[in-house]
């Protein structure tokens, strides 16, 4: 019981606006909820109210066996917030940084030293340790601020948008921080904007929009709901898209989609990079020559096509549509 | 431990990484001491000759007087720094952490007692080269130093509070100088009282800056038997006016800035 996160009923008005929509939410001990959503869907806000850093205007909300509006310090003594912003000071160095989280936590002065040292060592930031925090690239500054959410070792934890604006390297290096904080045990909250993200990491997905859930289960099922992955490819000459065709016919799960004009073709497949490489085994096989392949996996605008018929559309902020989500193989 | 215990020992942590930032940002600091060298120099030589103070050479007079007005402009940099740390995510840490929740209004008025002190220093400096000399005894003098700080710190809350209100540096300070020229000017800092015509005089009487500066014209014994402090009850007992005006602000502003930064981002 110590760590789980459950909210039922969370509503937030700004003026006319209704930013969460009776959102309910349950994360149980140990385990990993990815809430998914576009810009301005509520995210951050149902991560502000759960933090404290927010008031709601209905619903009730607990926290690590603590109820958030009742007793809103005893839950800030539990949990560790990581937010879209790094939430670190500039001026300051990266040991400094932590340090004074350390101290803000009532570690004591010797224990906060010892731990913003540990952290730093942990998160490959020993050698930038005494820089100012202004001199840090931007994977780096998530790190600390990441850092700085783990130094008091809470039970519960909440990541907003932990990877949005971080290039696809430093975007890899943040997962695998977080696959090994998750084997410890740590109950995580995380958002973010990115179907990937929420496959690597979350044990169950809550699809939001509009401050309300609109789909929930595993990343699994999810994406049988979306139609999984597809193999995309473009042949070099138009009088092979027939056996190009009843090449895919083979490992599609449903029929394969055909774009004469382009030469193109695409079916849904399941296995990821191994149903590719079958593909390929294949159509060399078959003697078929290809301009362009690729694996496309299904994005978040893919899942909101699928749940409402409608585009993922940002509500505020940068539309940036991440294509690392395309795997080229050309 | 007790609340308060809690909420100075984290102010104090607070406080720490303000001064770092001092350190860290040397310009903010030499801006900071030049504008009082500056006032020093200009009052004492373009005015000098011209105010006539029976007893006490102009320059003695404004000393004091240039003190007040530094120091009270000094809390503008407290505005601004709440404004800054408001806009930028670091005050969401803080929030999130189990921190006192004064901490960082504690923090940051007991750092910018730092800054003050600096200035009164490169101020005091200043002045004893232009021909500043304090002719009472030292205790007294410390005393009047004391004042000024005390006064100072006190007009930092109110800068604090309008720093969580209004969270832009740049309206910080323009507005601040709508207020604190005024407040500053309409008092006995750079003209004998006497001068001033009737309504603004009632004003400059009972303006707590004249009577800070009246109290550190004393400790300073930069006045003069054929100069007497007007009849009034502020400014005959200025230092318990000026501190009943140090309770006033504390009183009014602590709570107030307290309470609008817990509620601050909802």
């Amino acid at each position: 019981m110590e760590g789980t996160i459950r909210a039922s009923g969370l509503v937030k008005r700004y003026g006319e606006v209704l930013a969460l929509d009776g959102l309910d939410l349950e994360v149980p001990q140990g385990t990993v909820l990815g809430l998914l959503g576009p810009n301005g869907a509520g995210k951050t806000t149902a991560v502000r109210i759960l933090t404290t850093l927010l008031q709601a205007d209905g619903g009730r909300a607990e926290v690590a066996g603590v109820d958030v509006f009742e007793d809103p310090s005893a839950v800030r003594e539990r949990i560790g917030v990581s937010g879209q912003y790094a939430a670190v000071d500039e001026h300051l160095t990266g040991f400094e940084n932590l340090d004074m989280v350390g101290r803000l936590y009532r570690l004591g002065r010797r224990r906060a030293r010892l731990r913003a040292r540990e952290l730093l060592d942990r998160f490959d930031l020993a050698d930038a340790a005494d820089r100012p925090v202004k001199t840090y690239s931007g994977g780096m500054r998530r790190r600390l601020d990441l850092a700085g959410a783990l130094v008091a070792e809470p039970t519960v934890l909440f990541l907003d948008e932990p990877t949005t604006g971080l290039d696809p390297r430093s975007r890899l290096g943040m997962w695998d921080i977080l696959r090994e904080l998750l084997s410890q045990g740590t109950t995580l909250l995380l958002t973010t904007q990115y179907l990937e993200e929420a496959d690597q990491l979350a044990d169950e997905i809550v699809v939001i929009d509009h401050g309300r859930a609109i789909a929930r289960g595993t990343a699994d099922q999810l994406k049988a709901q979306v139609g999984g992955e597809r193999v995309e490819l473009v042949v070099r000459v138009p009088e092979q898209l027939d056996a190009a065709r009843s090449v895919l016919q083979t490992v599609s799960l449903g029929d394969v989609q055909v774009t004469p004009h382009a030469h193109a073709l695409s079916a849904g497949v399941t296995g990821g990079a191994d149903a590719l490489m079958e593909v390929l085994r294949r159509l060399d096989t078959a003697g078929v020559g290809l301009l362009d392949v690729g694996l496309r996996r299904p994005t978040l605008d893919d899942v909101f096509l699928t749940l409402t018929g409608q585009h993922a559309e940002p509500a505020t902020g940068d539309p940036q549509a991440p294509d690392e989500h395309t795997t080229e193989v050309a | 431990m007790h609340r308060l215990a809690w909420a100075l020992a984290d102010g104090h942590v607070v406080a720490k990484r303000n001064i770092i930032k001092i350190v860290r940002v040397p310009e903010v600091l030499v801006f900071v001491l030049i504008s009082p060298i500056m006032f020093v120099l200009l009052f004492a030589y373009v005015f000098g000759d011209s105010i006539p103070i029976p007893g006490v050479d102009y320059r003695e007079f404004l000393m004091a007087g240039i003190f007040t007005q530094t120091v009270i402009f000094g809390a503008t940099f407290t505005g601004a720094g709440i404004a800054e740390d408001m806009q930028k995510g670091i005050i969401d840490r803080f929030r999130s952490l189990p921190m006192s929740r004064s901490a960082v209004l504690v923090g940051r008025t007991a750092s910018d007692i730092v800054y003050n002190l600096l200035s009164i220093a490169i101020m005091a400096l200043t002045g004893l080269l232009v021909g500043w000399r304090i002719r009472g005894s030292w205790l007294d003098a410390v005393g009047g130093f004391v004042l000024l700080l005390v006064f100072a710190y006190a007009f930092s809350w109110i800068m604090a509070y309008v720093g969580l209100v209004v969270p832009s540096v740049e309206v910080i300070n323009n507005a601040s100088f709508i207020v604190i020229f005024p407040l500053t000017f309409i008092a006995n800092t750079f003209v004998p009282l006497e001068n001033l015509p009737g309504p603004l005089r009632t004003f400059a009487e009972w303006n707590p800056v004249s009577a800070v500066t009246l109290a550190a014209r004393e400790a300073f014994g930069n006045t003069s038997e054929a100069f007497p402090a007007p009849d009034v009850w502020s400014m005959r007992h200025p230092v318990a006016y000026a501190l009943l005006w140090v309770g006033i602000i504390l009183a009014i502003f602590v709570p107030l800035s307290v309470r609008r930064y817990r509620r601050s981002g909802s």
